[in-house]
């Protein structure tokens, strides 16, 4: 069979992805710059389609509530929101985390604190990444660059969630959730037929109950817990980590960015290549597990690392974690929804490379 | 010699439901919860749905209500179990579902997921634990705090001028068109015990129907936060719960609603 | 006239809440001197007059009580 090649918004393309991955139910609050999605679902006739159920909660807490439920039963449930709601998300993903259950977030992000604007951002890095809800958890967190991965990234996303009984966000930002790409579709997937062990079904006669909660009391189960939820995040970081990474062979300079910041660093790295510059470029595809390998082989070979970001600098401090002092690393960042341009992004590039020559031992 | 003869397999006519389990509950000596849960769980064996029922039980003194019923079940966030069941009943409609709920839960911090549940009709049953009080916290001011009973953050007793009146949020759900079956019972003496058992069952059955969210109330007392004595507790709320959460049906199916809450039994 | 009903009390774990004892029409039951291993004192039955209605059963919070009745 063809496969089919649309030309489709980002946010619609994660809805088609959605219903095509066989996910099971979807709950949603709408929120610009991300209300597309449950629009899309909503007159996609997902109940004929493939049964899929899909409902509009009365809030974004409900919402993820409401995933907590329907992934506790083994299904695949899909939340999307972007920062303000996902912000309200967070009670419930630090549930889903503590009673290890799958599930899909995606954070269309827009520009915070508060209400803010709008417009694009990544300014919500630290929350996906960092934890965001409360105790010792880690998401895994997948930054889409184009359309063509918001779709590639559903199915991904659920495939590892179940792999590893773990949350996952798909941290895209309103550049790519509004723009428009073509996008090959993937085949319609079944949606599951086997219920995980782990599920709440109904207590088989004879068996067992199954429980799903995050409660322990003990604080010696509780540290067991915590320990158990450790190794599997290093299970994490020794298998999912992915990148891509753009002429860094012969790079004596190195962008680092994630989604769209990283298709303009590209346009930034092309502008500097064509000065004499030899900049690279590494995209982190996975924000968590973050590749902190390769930017640590990187920096025993380029001057410097610049990150782009369109935040205050949230990244740069994974980056310089990772160097660990072996090389400068600097942020360029355009906030409150305003986008950086390859020229302004080459500047700093060409300021920073002044400093780190200077820097230079002689 | 006669006593010998009485208790024999064949004569046994009461013992604990294999719908619970043999573990010892936690709950203060005296306290409603683990009779409540034991008239949901004959409920639940009376209708032979123990491998079809999946419940919720949010934080509360109740959120270990999965040590005690015998039946699949998640632990949600305090106030999220209406949600949580959503989730649930929408994509195994074939279950049986229901949440399990304190007031502090389901009146204060859940209000909005107990309300927008009834409103959409979701097909389970809330069992909704009124004592007046946040018990696990140790008995501070519930949203169903009666006007001048004292707790630990109105101890001087609820003022209803600076701290709002109860809430009777039984009465306000029945409003919506989404409830089929509201009513509020207690446990506290054998006939009342039986009449929850059977409000509780019949709500499973009207679930089988997909008639709606049935919600059965049950007043109860809390001896700790209450700082009473079980019996005098039970007595206590006979004499002030009562009248102010009067026992009885609220919406019944065919009929619509039969009481407003308001005339005091 | 001889006893149609007795009842089963695990005394190891009744809280001694002494709910149960309101709940029987024939005064059935009493608390004990001694407490068991919680510290709790018990139900005990003080006659043989029960008639196995199983209403202390109902209402013991712990479902410390079995219930035999003749038929
Ligand atoms: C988000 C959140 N806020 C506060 C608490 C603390 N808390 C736990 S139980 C509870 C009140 C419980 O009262 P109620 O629902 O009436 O149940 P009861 O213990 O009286 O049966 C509170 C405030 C919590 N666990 N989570
Ligand atoms: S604190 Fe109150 S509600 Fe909680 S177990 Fe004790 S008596 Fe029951
Ligand atoms: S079964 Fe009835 S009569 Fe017998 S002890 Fe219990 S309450 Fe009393
Ligand atoms: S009601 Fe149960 S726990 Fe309470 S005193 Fe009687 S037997 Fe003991
Ligand atoms: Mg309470």
């Amino acid at each position: 069979m063809k496969k089919e090649i649309r030309l489709m918004k980002g946010n619609e393309a994660m809805a088609e992805a959605a219903i095509l991955a066989g996910v099971d139910a979807y709950f949603g609050y709408p929120i610009t710059p991300q209300s597309e999605i449950i629009e899309y679902l909503m007159s996609a006739n997902t109940a004929e389609r493939t049964g899929m159920q899909v409902l509009q909660a009365e809030s974004e807490i409900a919402a993820i509530n409401m995933v907590y439920g329907a992934a506790g039963c083994g299904k695949r449930a899909l939340t999307s929101s972007s920062s303000p709601g996902i912000s309200l998300k967070m009670e419930g993903i630090s549930y889903l985390a503590g009673a290890e259950l799958p599930c899909v977030i995606v954070n269309v992000v827009r520009a915070g604190p508060g209400l803010a604007t709008i417009q694009p951002s990544q300014s919500d890095y630290f929350q996906a990444v960092k934890g965001g809800g409360h105790g010792d958890y880690k998401l895994i967190v997948l930054a889409p660059s184009t359309v063509q991965e918001s779709v590639d990234f559903i199915r991904l996303s659920f495939d590892l969630a179940f792999k590893y009984r773990n949350p996952v966000m798909i941290l895209s930002d309103g550049i790519i959730g509004q723009m428009m790409e073509k996008v090959e579709l993937f085949e319609q997937q079944p949606r599951l037929s086997e219920p995980p062990e782990w599920a709440t079904r109904g207590k088989k006669p004879g068996a067992k109950s199954t429980v799903i909660t995050s409660l322990h009391l003990e604080s010696e189960d509780m540290e067991q817990v915590n320990l158990r939820l450790q190794a599997k995040y290093r299970e994490v970081e020794k298998h999912e980590v992915r990148f891509e990474l753009f002429r860094c062979e012969d790079a004596e300079v190195l962008f680092v960015a994630f989604g769209s910041s990283a298709r303009i660093a590209r346009k930034a790295m092309d502008l500097a290549r064509s000065k004499g510059i030899r900049a690279g470029l590494l995209r982190p595809i996975t924000l968590f597990p973050f590749p902190v390998e390769e930017i640590r082989r990187l920096a025993g070979q380029v001057s410097g690392m610049l990150t782009v970001e369109m935040n205050a600098g949230q990244m740069v401090e994974d980056v310089r974690l990772a160097v660990n002092g072996r090389t400068p690393v600097e942020h360029f960042g355009r906030f409150g929804g305003m986008i950086p341009g390859p020229d302004e992004i080459l500047e700093a590039l060409e300021t920073r490379l002044e400093e780190w020559h200077q820097k230079q031992p002689a | 010699m006669a006593e010998q003869s009485i208790i024999s397999p064949e004569n046994l006519v009461y013992k604990k439901t294999g719908v619970m389990t043999d573990r010892e509950l936690h709950y203060c000596p005296g306290c409603g919860h683990g009779t409540a849960h034991r008239m949901l769980a004959e409920a639940i064996d009376e209708l032979g749905i123990q491998s079809e029922t999946i419940g919720v039980a949010p934080v509360g003194c109740s959120v270990l209500a999965y040590y005690y019923l015998n039946v699949d079940m998640q632990e949600a966030a305090h106030g999220r179990a209406p949600a949580v069941a959503t989730g649930i009943k929408r994509v195994l409609p074939e279950k049986y579902v229901f949440t399990y709920q304190g007031d502090g839960d389901l009146a204060a911090i859940g209000t909005a997921e107990t309300i927008h549940a009834c409103n959409r009709g979701e097909n389970f049953l809330i069992v909704f634990i009124n004592n007046g009080i946040y018990g696990m916290t140790g008995g501070q001011m519930a949203p169903t705090t009666l006007p001048g009973m004292k707790s630990s953050t109105c101890p001087l007793g609820r003022d209803v001028l600076t701290m709002g009146n109860p809430l009777k949020i039984t009465e306000l759900v029945a409003q919506l068109p989404g409830t089929y079956y509201v009513t509020r019972q207690s446990v506290h003496t054998p006939g009342n015990a039986r009449k929850a058992r059977r409000a509780m069952k019949k709500a499973l059955e009207y679930q089988k129907e997909n008639k709606g969210t049935c919600v059965v109330e049950v007043v109860s007392n809390c001896p700790s936060g209450w700082k009473m004595n079980p019996v005098e507790s039970n007595k206590w709320m006979e004499e002030n719960m009562f009248p102010f959460y009067p026992l009885g049906d609220i919406k019944v199916p065919g009929k619509g609603l039969v009481s407003d809450g308001k005339n005091g039994s | 006239m001889a006893a149609k009903g007795d009842i089963i009390i695990d005394i190891e774990r009744c809280k001694g809440c002494q709910v149960c004892l309101d709940a029987c029409p024939k005064d059935v039951l009493e608390m004990s001197r001694k407490v068991n291993s919680k510290g709790y004192q018990y139900t005990v039955k003080v006659n043989s007059d029960c008639t196995g209605c199983a209403n202390c059963a109902i209402v013991c919070p712990d479902a410390v009580i079995s219930v035999y009745r003749v038929k």
